[in-house]
């Protein structure tokens, strides 16, 4: 009875694990591991969330190209590699895990003034996305336009005054 | 007769004073142009390659200072191939903030500089206002009332890089249009300009000015050949709050190279400093100098009286004799 109640509960401890943890925590840290596509709406009120596909992503880019060392690769920059040269995985390898997204939060601007601390110019998460997002789409001639990853929402026309919110001509602004 | 003053003797006397004068005032005003800017002052710092011209800090700063309707929508990239009056786009009362696109000759790419009030430490438009419309604030932008401007627009022309705009549109209730930092709206609760919260790319950072600094230098460092060994802004003029990086020198990206190190009140304060000096001291000094000159002509003239006196007394006794 007692033995088989362990048994029992062995297994349900292994399957709720295994099931935390598969999302998060990749034991090998596989590109196999992450999942197929991750929905990025940091920015949802002027443009829509991406669809992110990151299947795809793996035929065209290391795993440290964009995680650096969170997944347990050998980084290439031999500035980070001073310190991160054979770093383990990270528990969790999501880019929200390290970039905040309020990155000029008058608390988080607070953190950066450690004396010691070294990474005083960490990218928030929209800074981290896109420049490592564009500036590969540049050299590999990927998509670039703001439009052509995430369509404008109407919130995003009005401040860019364009579709509906075009401007009409009418305005007393008118450049000179 | 001796003469107590000649035309050299006063002359001497006059220049001595002046510089005397000068030379104690300068050592007092000296503290005023070595002022670096409040210790806990914001900045942003600009990294031009990370700029991709997107025009979202455009759009951001138009919707939040309340300007105009744009004449183009903010997506349309035309704008960069525009020229006005010989030149690239350039604030106006329509909007504090304008994006241009420079091509650079050694780049197979173009590079985007965004352009806007670079809150200086001293600023010279708050030096040369004379109603004191311009006001620095510890948080470091530079704010403007127009409540007291009179419209003279000194401050457009003292400004080094032409920042200030004149809403031409209301001649008659003047005001100097420019970008404030989005000091009311933002900065006093220590929160970020509209702009840097748009930027998708993060070529705007927001901090304290000494720790932008900072962050500059670490990427020149950490990316040896990404960057000219230079931040623009750390002293020109005296130091601004917004302060940028290039790939390029900076004179090809639309920046004067050529405005001093030197906050531009320290251009015009010895003059300033001898202002009141003149005013003041001036008028006493050159009237004595002048009751002084005069004296001798009023010393013979009185010594004329008394010897006509004296003839005239002569001439009555041998009258009377």
């Amino acid at each position: 009875m007692r033995t088989r109640r362990k048994i029992m509960r062995t297994a349900f401890a292994l399957t709720i694990g295994t099931i935390l943890t598969v999302p998060t925590l990749a034991l090998s840290m596989d590109a196999s591991d992450a999942p197929d596509t991750v929905t990025i709406d940091t920015m949802s009120e002027l443009y829509g969330p991406v669809e992110f596909d990151h299947a795809m992503h793996v035929d065209y880019a290391s795993c440290q190209e964009c995680h650096h060392h969170t997944t347990g690769d050998i980084v290439a920059d031999p500035n980070c590699a001073r310190c991160h040269h054979n770093h383990d995985e990270n528990d969790v390898v999501s880019c929200s895990e390290c970039h905040v997204a309020d990155r000029f939060n008058e608390n988080y601007l607070k953190t950066l003034e450690d004396p010691k601390l070294y990474h005083i110019d960490k990218p928030g998460l929209k800074g981290a996305y896109h420049l490592n997002c564009v500036s590969c789409h540049q050299i590999t001639s990927g998509p670039t336009g703001c439009v052509e990853c995430h369509a404008m929402t109407e919130a995003g026309e009005k401040m860019f005054n364009t579709g509906k919110f075009a401007p009409t001509g009418t305005s007393s602004a008118q450049k000179h | 007769m001796k003469k107590l003053f000649n035309r050299r003797n006063f002359l001497k006397g006059g220049l001595a004073t002046t510089a005397a004068a000068a030379v104690l005032k300068n050592s007092d005003s000296e503290a005023s142009g070595n002022f670096e800017g409040y210790p806990d002052g914001m900045g942003v710092l600009v990294d031009l390659t990370r700029c991709v011209g997107c025009r979202s800090c455009e759009a951001a700063c138009n919707k939040e200072q309340e300007l105009p309707e744009p004449a183009k929508p903010f997506t349309d990239f035309s704008v960069f191939d525009e020229i006005h009056h010989g030149q690239k786009r350039r604030t106006d009362e329509t909007a504090y903030t304008v994006v241009n696109r420079y091509d650079v000759p050694e780049l197979d790419h173009p590079l985007f500089r965004k352009f806007q009030c670079n809150h200086c430490n001293e600023p010279a438009c708050l030096t040369s206002c004379f109603v004191n419309a311009y006001t620095k604030t510890p948080e470091g932008a530079v704010i403007y009332n127009e409540k007291v401007c009179v419209g003279c627009r000194t401050c457009m022309i003292a400004c080094p890089f032409y920042v200030p705009t004149f809403k031409y549109s209301k001649a008659f209730t003047p005001s100097i249009m420019k970008c404030v930092f989005c000091y009311d709206t933002r900065l006093k609760d220590g929160k970020a300009p509209a702009c840097v919260e748009a930027c998708p790319q993060e070529a705007l950072t927001f901090g304290k000015r000494n720790d932008c600094v900072e962050m500059g230098r670490q990427r020149i460092r950490q990316t040896p050949g990404k960057y000219v060994d230079h931040i623009y802004g750390e002293h020109e003029v005296g130091g601004t709050a917004w302060m940028y990086l290039s790939s390029v020198s900076f004179d090809k990206v639309g920046f004067d190279t050529h405005v001093p190190n030197e906050p531009i009140i320290n251009s015009v304060k010895d003059f300033l400093a001898m202002v009141p000096m003149v005013l003041t001291i001036w008028p006493g000094l050159f009237v004595g100098f002048h009751l002084l000159a005069t004296r001798k002509d009023k010393v013979i003239e009185m010594e004329k009286a008394k010897e006509l006196a004296k003839q005239k007394e002569n001439d009555e006794k041998e009258e009377q004799v």
